[in-house]
């Protein structure tokens, strides 16, 4: 099912052609209008008249996220707040948030977003959309709700906690989608079980999760556990919030990205240089019709890569591949790019483990450790000594096989790492932060 | 012949085994015999209790890894050379010991020892043969 046909089957070259027109209209207006915007592409001897394809789009220089915090928290707004109708922050674990304007407009295209993807994920009129993303200045749970709203579905909003109301009125209302965090759909697995309610029974039939990366083994698990389709949905606070891109459920082969809103390109994190279609690199998005705070280049951080192969769904939006995980979430551990979420699908490849584990990162004098605390539980459990060895000794080898990086694994209790109602925890870093 | 021996995956914390301890007591279960295997980050800790169906439970429910092994207990005189005996016959009959540990009866005159064998089965066989004395599960539950 397609939900704007018009929009997301347009031939590509129609569709490019819009994309330069949008392009060269936000172009002007942030010069106009926002003054960080005027002030660098000056810097770069950058006028918008420039702008005469889409290739000319890598002569403009990005936005950062530290950009949008030195902005805090108007300051990259492009419209008077006057005709801004709602206002979203990112969580802003280290600081001051990222905000974000929408203007009424905005909001209606984001709505519109957020329906293409809820209908690529399968969801339709007549199904019950049981929305688990926390509601508030988190941009998950409003976006989720307006494009849930708009595909005519009925809409339970649960916004995230209180798991056992979740799994009460998931029973009770016959909820057919799940939005929410991966790692969260999972918690509420593990609560059903506790509370012997049998949840793949229910009437679930899809969930769509974002907000984190997670692995091709941790989809399955959720798809094995909840007895669900999962779809992945991708978007950003700062770009829109949920929607920016959906996995279509016909190819679950990569997530469209709305390009008649926005234009990806990826680049080498380290030189800025913009690579060929294929190769991976950093997520750079270009807005092109936002209104409240357009960005220009903006850097995702998030590890990916592009292709505008067609995708047996019809559709002809590009598509990135499943995020391998956020350029800030990397750690470098002696030397060596670890990433979470590589290190999640060794511990899933292991039978019996269960999907809560933690990253501890400590400095030993000069020497960066790695521990991964996995928890124990029935299945994987032995009387003997030797045998729960002989599986840390596992974790260990397939890790350093895999990524080439030693670590120590510590088992622990069930439920001694904290579980999340929304975005997991998984690496707790330690060392000193670099002055 | 089989004894229900609960194991008991623990963290190294302190405070770890006073809890589990304290549940036992506070829901009446009595332990007969324990033994605690420790790593630098871990414990296994094995007990025989008078019931362990409810052990099994309570701990369950306390969000503790536990899970039931058979293993069996021999009784050893109380004497020098008593499980040297026992120990010869196993080897005799290629059985291998996971682990063993003992306690000594209240009458004083025996040691029992609780052996966790590969194959429980054919340990029972081999010991039977030789006329070492197993004791029955309830003997020992309810020492």
């Amino acid at each position: 099912m397609i939900w704007n046909n018009d929009f997301e089957t347009l031939p590509r070259e129609a569709l490019e052609s819009l994309q330069l027109k949008r392009l060269q209209q936000t172009v002007e207006k942030v010069y106009a209008t926002v003054p960080f915007y005027r002030k660098s592409f000056d810097q770069w001897g950058i006028k918008p008249a420039h702008i005469k394809t889409l290739d000319d789009l890598r002569r403009l220089p990005f936005t950062l996220k530290q950009d949008m915090r030195d902005s805090y928290p108007y300051g990259l707004f492009a419209v008077p707040l006057e005709q801004i109708v709602r206002i979203h922050a990112s969580s802003g674990t280290t600081g001051k948030p990222t905000v974000v304007g929408y203007s009424r407009r905005d909001i209606e295209n984001w709505t519109e977003m957020v329906a293409r993807s809820f209908v690529a994920a399968g969801a339709h009129q007549g199904d019950i959309i049981h929305n688990a993303y926390g509601y508030g200045l988190f941009t998950g749970g409003l976006g989720a709700h307006y494009g849930a709203e708009r595909i005519g579905a009925s809409v339970i909003p649960m916004s995230g906690g209180n798991t056992k109301k979740q799994l009460m009125i998931m029973q009770d209302f016959g909820s057919t989608v799940l939005t929410c965090t991966p790692s969260y759909s999972l918690y509420l697995a593990e609560v059903a079980a506790e509370e012997k309610i049998d949840i793949r029974s229910l009437k679930l039939k899809v969930g769509i999760f974002g907000a984190e990366p997670w692995s091709e083994k941790m989809r399955q698990e959720i798809e094995t556990k909840l007895n669900i389709k999962a779809i992945d949905i991708y978007g950003l606070s700062e770009i829109l919030g949920p929607g920016v891109g959906i996995e279509c459920i016909e190819a679950q082969n990569g997530l469209h990205i709305w390009e008649d809103h926005f234009i990806p390109e990826i680049i080498n994190p380290d030189t800025g240089e913009v690579l060929p279609d294929g190769e991976k690199g950093e997520l750079v998005i270009t807005t092109i019709t936002k209104e409240g705070i357009p960005l220009i280049r903006y850097r995702t951080r998030d590890i990916t890569r592009l292709t505008k192969e067609p995708c047996i769904c019809g559709r002809t939006h590009a598509r990135i591949e499943r995020l391998s995980g956020r350029s800030d979430d990397m750690l470098i551990i002696r030397g060596v790019n670890v990433f979470p979420s590589q290190i999640e699908s060794v511990l899933f490849a292991i039978d019996g483990i269960e999907p809560h584990y933690q990253l501890i990162v400590e400095r030993d004098g000069k020497l960066d450790t790695l521990e991964v605390q996995v928890e124990v539980h029935e299945h994987t459990f032995s009387d003997e000594v030797k045998v729960l060895q002989g599986l840390s000794n596992k974790i260990r080898k397939d890790i350093k096989d895999l990524l080439g990086v030693t670590c120590n694994v510590r088992l622990v209790e069930p439920k001694s790492i904290a579980r999340s109602e929304g975005k997991a925890r998984r690496v707790i870093d330690n060392r000193p932060k670099e002055s | 012949m089989k004894v229900e021996q609960i194991s008991i995956f623990i963290e190294n914390k302190s405070g770890r085994l006073a809890e589990v301890t304290g549940i036992l007591g506070e829901n009446g279960i009595n332990i007969r015999a324990l033994s605690l295997a420790d790593t630098s980050d871990f414990g296994i800790l094995r007990l025989i209790v008078d019931d362990s169906k409810k052990a099994l439970k309570v701990l369950k429910e306390q969000k503790f890894t536990v899970s039931i092994t058979q293993v069996i207990g021999v009784a050893v005189p109380d004497s020098p050379g008593g499980l040297s005996s026992i120990l010869r016959t196993l080897d005799q009959h290629n059985v291998n010991v996971e682990y063993m540990y003992a306690f000594v009866e209240r009458s004083g005159d025996n040691a029992v020892i609780i052996f966790r064998f590969d194959d429980v089965d054919e340990a029972i066989a081999a010991l039977t043969q030789s006329g070492v004395k197993i004791l029955p599960g309830h003997k020992i539950t309810s020492i």
